[in-house]
């Protein structure tokens, strides 16, 4: 009886239901008599389940996973913090949760000027002069950012076919580069772990569009000669691109507009703590400086009048990046968060986000080697190079974690230290829940050089042992269907 | 108000172990220059304050439930049955990251693949993506899979296509080296002889959309027998609440099927988040966008489920993947799924049927009055063209005195046009309401 958890059609049984509807309009009245019989469906083999099968069907599903409000989630670059429960509430209200996107403006001005009031804040928090809350995440946003980019160079009359990344970015940065046609040219890090500016100097040429940077860069470290190279971008006329998955610890010290960014995106679902929902949604608005206020996608927002409106008819905009205006449910959650927080709760934010993460930085480099040792920023990088004699990996150690109730942070990236394990603790974390942390690793590298064999077993406590990934990807089995045995 | 944890002991305990007096002494590096003392934004308030902040915004939008909408093309007001909510606020779903952790992430990876598995039946084909941003970029990845394909060539569109997706399409294809063109439809409908008059060079993809833009159902057969002879690809966009009752469009010849998940019990919310799904034929599987689950097995032969394929994916392939895309719409999926297990095999079927009768009621009903015609005398599922004898802004007016939306004011349905969309959130006294102020016109 325990955690019944086949699959949802196994538990289908003909001729039950869940589902209840009013009955038809017209009586008498059927499809047939409206659509041609060659345009009706032959069948459609869905589950029959009563209601309260579905509902324990998903309360043991979700009972098999690890959660932010179950467990420490130090995931690096994810930026796991808690996420206010008031925020959700708000996001139901009706006047919220049941606006039709293509009402007329006068019927939503309580939105419009909510997404309004967004973008002005967002423009305060970056340094940037214009903002578009249009993308859907994080991956979304850069593809904008380099389409305005694009547009950019295109009105200057030089297309330029190259965008810079470091060897340390986040895979998006050349994917995203990659689909607005772009050609990557990748730079080393140098030895304190930051943009080596000879590097830099080299690859700076006359066909470069941008430099797209994470500061901090994904070793956690600031990137402290960034006017230096805002200035040696500009002076080939290039810009620069900021990847604000790592903004949350920046938060009331300093801005990407003032370091000299030209185009930032930020993922409300990570600094501005709206749930990942699994997966997604999240949403990557993108802000600008005045010089590719122009390119902006369609519709923007504008004053007419008393009221304010979607203005679609921009020359020089790049278009439309998805239907409607954005994730505003996403949005909503974020605007709730920043105004709650204010100016004084989000400069606390950043700097406990640092706090933290230094905290464990400190107490975990007597056992663990930390290749780019010094003060950080909102996450830190080990490397568990120096056990592989003894067998065991960063997934061995992400493993064992798993079994001590903690999600594992972020492993084998960034790509330029090996085995690594990237920590990001959060602000929201509480000293306990560090100190716990700090324990259970201490424990863990006991463990990995004395008994390495129990970690190559790890996860032992959970629904499911290691899986066989290179099964799934040589033999894919991604979709049930009756009465064929995938396994 | 914030939500940092931290006692005045805490935080002395932490500043002795790391030999600090101030988290300032951590900025050592941070250059002068760009410290900034605040951003002049307000200061915070509490909870309590919060709500009557964001309760006055909300009280300044119209909502469904507070005037009646005939509003649709593409976002639709459809019943969302009170599992679907519950189910989606449990935290373990909601507060947890994409599943990279297989292990301690089983829940959300087989409600995905459960997700993927009804995506194929509904739509007809072979593989199903984990989720995409919209329905439009669903649209748009569908395109860059034939470009990805065929490299370079002609893709072609129906005029019929929602022209919001038709604009992202353009956008996403700035940088490609293939042209768009569009094929007009005729009488609301995607004239096959039309792209054989205007396509000359190589056609590399068809884009059409059932139910289109204008509500009627096309000959996704005709159209895709058509497109197969060019040796191009099929992609059709289909609302996925009429494969209750319409035919899949996979079993008609599309070789990729792509749309809104929205009507699948996810809310209006003035837009999103909503949700892009994508089902293709296996041969495409390797080319698809996104994360895809699969089942596996664990070192003792037990069932489970992991993130596989990931060879096409940025985390891994970086500027080579077939698509940037990382966080997708789970959540969004995870509605769906819900939906599709409540409503079930006959749910589906009678949901759909109830538009069909529900919309086909009140369009007998406004022609009988003789004030206004059906623009298309085509089959449609729940959107209809109105072509009224008055002046449109006039008739909006007029419903707006009693509190009505009557339709969506679309420039390609024509002069003095409007789209119309009845699902089964109407009841006949509603749609009587609606024809009597029609009638009085």
């Amino acid at each position: 009886m325990k955690n019944n958890t086949s699959l949802i059609f196994e538990k289908s049984v003909k001729g039950r239901k869940a589902f209840s509807l009013p009955g038809p309009v017209a009586k008498g009245k059927k499809p047939a008599d409206y659509i041609p019989a060659g345009f009706l469906r032959s069948s459609l083999e869905f589950p029959e389940i009563s209601e309260l099968d579905i509902v324990r069907h998903y309360t043991n599903l979700a009972s098999k996973n690890f959660s932010v409000d179950g467990n420490f989630y130090p995931l690096g670059s994810c930026t796991m913090k808690y996420n206010p429960k008031i925020n959700e509430r708000i996001c139901a209200y009706e006047g919220f949760k049941d606006v039709h996107p293509l009402f007329p403006c006068k019927k939503v001005q309580g939105y419009m000027s909510l997404l309004k009031e967004m973008e002005k804040l967002l423009c305060m928090i970056t340094g940037m002069d214009e903002f578009c809350l249009h993308p859907s995440a994080g991956a979304h946003g850069e593809l904008l950012g380099l389409m305005l980019i694009r547009a950019f160079h295109d009105k200057q009359g030089n297309r330029r076919k190259k965008i810079i990344v470091p060897d340390s970015s986040h895979g998006t940065n050349p994917s995203s580069a990659a689909m607005a046609g772009y050609r990557i040219a990748s730079i080393k890090s140098d030895r304190d772990g930051q943009i080596d500016l000879n590097e830099l100097r080299n690859a700076l040429d006359d066909e470069v569009a941008a430099l797209m940077m994470t500061n901090p860069n994904t070793l956690g470290l600031f990137e402290d000669k960034i006017l230096e190279i805002a200035g040696m971008v500009h002076e080939k006329g290039a810009l620069l691109y900021y990847d604000g998955a790592n903004l949350n610890p920046l938060l009331g010290l300093c801005r990407p507009g003032d370091m000299g960014f030209d185009v930032v995106h930020l993922n409300l679902h990570k600094t501005f703590s709206t749930p990942h929902g699994g997966g997604g949604p999240g949403s990557g608005p993108v802000g600008v400086k005045k010089k590719l206020e122009p390119f902006l996608p369609v519709p923007v927002i504008r004053r007419e009048g008393d009221i304010l409106t979607f203005d679609f008819n921009c020359p020089d905009s790049i278009g439309m990046i998805k239907a409607f205006w954005g994730n505003t449910g996403v949005i909503l959650k974020a605007f709730a968060y920043i105004t709650a927080l204010g100016d004084e709760g989000l400069k606390k934010t950043g700097e406990t986000s640092v706090l933290n993460a230094n905290y464990l930085r400190k107490k975990l480099e007597e056992h663990y080697n930390i290749p780019f040792n010094k003060a950080c920023m909102h996450e830190f990088v080990i490397s568990v190079k120096d056990l592989a004699s003894k067998g065991v990996h960063a997934i061995d150690i992400a493993k064992a974690l798993i079994d001590r109730g903690i999600h594992p942070p972020t492993v084998y990236f960034p790509l330029i230290v090996e085995e690594s394990i990237m920590v990001e603790p959060t602000e929201t974390e509480s000293k306990s829940t560090l100190d716990s942390f700090i324990d259970e690793m201490v424990q863990i590298r006991k463990e990995a050089e004395q008994d390495p064999g129990s970690l190559k077993n790890a996860p032992v406590n959970m629904s499911v042992k290691r899986l066989d990934e290179f099964k799934a990807a040589r033999f894919p089995d991604v979709r049930y269907k009756a009465g064929k045995n995938n396994i | 108000m914030d939500y940092t944890p931290h006692g005045r002991e805490d935080i002395r305990q932490m500043f002795e172990s790391l030999k600090i007096s101030s988290v300032k002494d951590l900025y050592s590096n941070i250059p002068e220059k760009i410290r900034i003392r605040s951003y002049g934004i307000a200061e915070g308030i509490s909870e309590p304050e919060l709500r009557g902040v964001l309760e006055k915004f909300a009280g300044m939008n119209s909502s469904v439930k507070n005037l009646k909408s005939y509003i649709g093309g593409g976002a639709y007001e459809h019943f969302i049955p009170a599992v679907i909510d519950d189910i989606c606020s449990k935290p373990e779903f909601y507060t947890a990251y994409t599943p990279y952790q297989a292990e301690a992430s089983q829940g959300i990876l087989q409600s995905i693949y459960e997700y993927q598995s009804m995506i194929c039946e509904l739509t007809g084909t072979d593989v199903s993506n984990a989720s995409l941003y919209d329905g439009a970029t669903a649209a748009a990845e569908a395109v860059l899979i034939s470009i990805d394909k065929y490299d370079e060539g002609t893709v072609a569109i129906s005029s019929a296509v929602n022209p919001m997706y038709r604009k992202v399409i353009e956008t996403y294809l700035k940088s490609s080296h293939c042209n768009i063109e569009i094929v007009e439809h005729t009488e609301g409908i995607t004239d096959v002889s039309r792209i054989e008059r205007q396509i000359s060079g190589k056609l590399i993809s068809f884009i059409s959309q059932s139910p289109n833009f204008f509500g009627c159902v096309e000959d996704v057969k005709a159209l895709s027998d058509y497109v197969h002879d060019k040796k191009a690809l099929s992609i059709v966009i289909a609302n996925p609440l009429s494969l209750g009752i319409l035919e899949a469009p996979g079993r008609n010849g599309a070789d990729i099927v792509v749309g809104e998940g929205q009507p699948l019990g996810i809310p209006l919310c003035f837009g999103g988040p909503y949700l892009g799904f994508m089902g293709v034929k296996k041969e495409l599987m390797r080319r698809l966008p996104g994360r895809i689950i699969g089942r596996t097995l664990d070192k003792d032969g037990k069932k489970g489920f992991v993130m596989t394929l990931q060879a096409r994916e940025q985390h891994i392939r970086r500027e080579k993947a077939t698509s940037n895309i990382c966080s997708n719409q789970a959540l969004m999926a995870l509605r769906a799924a819900v939906y599709m297990v409540y409503m079930g095999k006959e749910g589906m079927k009678e949901v759909g049927a109830l538009n069909i009768c529900n919309s086909h009621y009140l369009a007998e009903g406004v022609e009988k009055t003789g004030k206004a015609v059906l623009k298309f005398k085509k089959p449609f599922f729940n959107e209809f063209v109105i072509e009224f004898k008055k002046d449109a802004e006039e008739v909006f007016k007029i419903f707006e005195k009693e509190n009505i939306l009557p339709g969506a004011q679309v420039k390609e349905a024509g002069r003095n046009s409007i789209l119309c969309c009845v699902t089964e959130t109407k009841n006949k006294n509603d749609m009587d309401e609606y024809i009597e102020i029609v009638r009085k016109l």
